[in-house]
């Protein structure tokens, strides 16, 4: 039996298509992804991201704790509600979950890790944390909703307390603020402005309606996937996951290299890769032509030297802003500004570009 | 539950056959079959002249989420497209059975249609997915 966020009986009463999302329940779209798609780009769209696991870290050694178990450096976090994106890094160097960090207090910070990583990244937290003063703490009574889109901020201040808009005046990317009832961060995944909304499971049902009545449209996974595909996020388990390095998913700039006796875990085998020359990197794909790029297509080229090299597509779909196919793949670093992706029965021509199609409504290659 | 018109014929690949006389049938895809696709984004259809065996891939709807191919469930020869679909793949979702029609086939072996299901038992079919 599948797992229910407590929003579950508000999106089958908004029409969703319900899916099992590594083992939760969650809507897929509530009629047309497309539709969604556009409302986040043109407006505002929210998401139930409740299946998403919130970890508080406490302890006296919680910033050495995480120091040690993340490639990014929470000593970069000194400002509290200042965030920040990274990997958590298996010893050979790869990818075990990408999450969100958050700086609370003083020996206090938040991790927001994915859902179908859940299980096995709470063992490797656990484990490592064996060793430090800390406290991990899994929060499922805690919901969240995000609010995406240009919009997305100004309809949500209609349903925040004054004391919460005050608080948020000003923001900047990247940042949270703990007022009342929510948690709210300017983070997102959709290359859109918004807030990702941390709220108790009890008053989630609650915000949820006040965010309809804003005129806030909901929207599913689907949507969910054409957007962050569009602003070039990665997904974990298709961009990167445990056989893959962050220096092949575009992830170079979350590993904090200085100072350089920080000794994170996987940072001597990410040494060693580098110095292997074999890495491959992440590229976006263009496609004019029709059809759909997907993942798991292979993509051909020809190196400046007339060698064959091949790599694959990690995840592919139409972009609804821009109207034909992008994609995210992972390829030998030789590669040019063109190649070709073998396609049902054929080979299509496709443009190299860095990974990331859209961002606030516009394309960005 | 999915919308099945009681006067068309189907093929357990989900298509839709209508007979519009002299020998002439127009084929679509279900309305349960473009919801299991989701929004569609391309229909990449036949050529007018193309002959065809039933059961031969003729086209293919590519939606945002997968790539279909589309069976022919008659032989015979295509006698018109729906071109409307170059611009509006959507048809097909927001009305599988009239505006989001594919191609006409003139076919060749009425025995063929034998082979399709009433609507009875196209429902029957779907049900056991």
């Amino acid at each position: 039996m599948a797992e229910r966020t407590v929003l579950f009986d508000k999106h089958i009463e908004a029409g969703a298509k319900m899916v099992d999302f590594h083992g939760w329940e969650m809507p897929i779209n509530y009629g047309s992804q497309i539709e969604e798609h556009h409302g986040v780009r043109k407006d505002a769209g929210m998401f139930d991201v409740s299946h998403m696991t919130v970890v508080d870290i406490k302890g006296s050694q919680a910033k050495e704790f995480l120091q040690k178990l993340l490639a990014n450096d929470v000593a970069k976090l000194t400002v509290e509600g200042k965030a920040m994106y990274g990997g958590m890094l298996n010893e050979q160097g790869f990818v075990i979950d990408d999450l969100i960090t958050y700086f609370m207090s003083e020996g206090y910070y938040r991790l927001v890790v994915n859902s179908a990583t859940r299980v096995k990244d709470m063992a490797w937290i656990s484990k490592q944390a064996a060793s430090f003063e800390v406290v991990v703490t899994e929060l499922p009574e805690l919901s969240m909703i995000a609010v995406q889109g240009p919009n997305a901020k100004e309809k949500a201040a209609k349903v925040f307390s004054t004391e919460q808009n005050e608080k948020l005046v000003g923001i900047k990317p990247f940042f949270a603020i703990d007022s009342g009832d929510y948690f709210i961060a300017t983070t997102g995944y959709t290359g859109e402005a918004g807030y990702e909304i941390i709220v108790h499971e009890d008053k989630a049902v609650a915000l949820w309606e006040q965010l309809l009545d804003a005129g806030v449209m909901p929207c599913g996974l689907g949507a969910r996937d054409t957007l962050r595909l569009e602003a070039g996020m990665n997904l974990y388990g298709l961009d990167m996951d445990e056989e893959v390095s962050p220096l092949a998913a575009n992830m170079a700039w979350t590993i904090a290299w200085e100072p350089s006796e920080r000794d994170f875990i996987g940072r001597a085998a990410l040494i060693a890769q580098k110095e292997s020359g074999t890495l491959l990197k992440q590229v976006g794909l263009v496609m004019e032509a029709k059809g759909v790029l997907r993942q798991g297509q292979k993509v051909v080229f020809k190196d400046s030297e007339g060698n064959d090299q091949e790599g694959v597509i990690t995840s592919g779909t139409f972009s609804p802003t821009l109207g034909y196919s992008v994609a995210i793949a992972r390829v030998p670093r030789s590669i040019g500004e063109t190649a070709q992706v073998e396609m049902r029965k054929k080979f299509a021509d496709v443009k190299v570009v860095k990974p990331g199609f859209v961002r606030n409504g516009k394309q960005t290659f | 539950m999915s919308n099945i018109p009681a006067e068309l014929k189907y093929a357990t690949s989900h298509e839709w056959v209508r007979d519009e006389g002299n020998g002439i049938f127009t084929v679509g895809i279900t309305d349960h079959a473009q919801g299991l696709l989701g929004d569609m984004v391309f229909v990449d259809l036949p050529d007018v002249g193309d002959t065809l065996d039933a059961g031969e891939d003729v086209a293919v709807a590519e939606s945002v989420k997968a790539a279909s191919d589309i069976y022919s469930p008659l032989t015979g020869e295509i006698v018109e497209i729906n071109e409307e679909l170059e611009d509006a793949p959507e048809l097909v979702n927001t009305d599988a059975f009239n505006d989001g029609w594919l191609f006409k086939i003139k076919i060749s072996d009425t025995s063929e249609l034998e082979n399709l299901l009433d609507a009875e038992g196209y429902q029957a079919t779907i049900e056991e997915d």
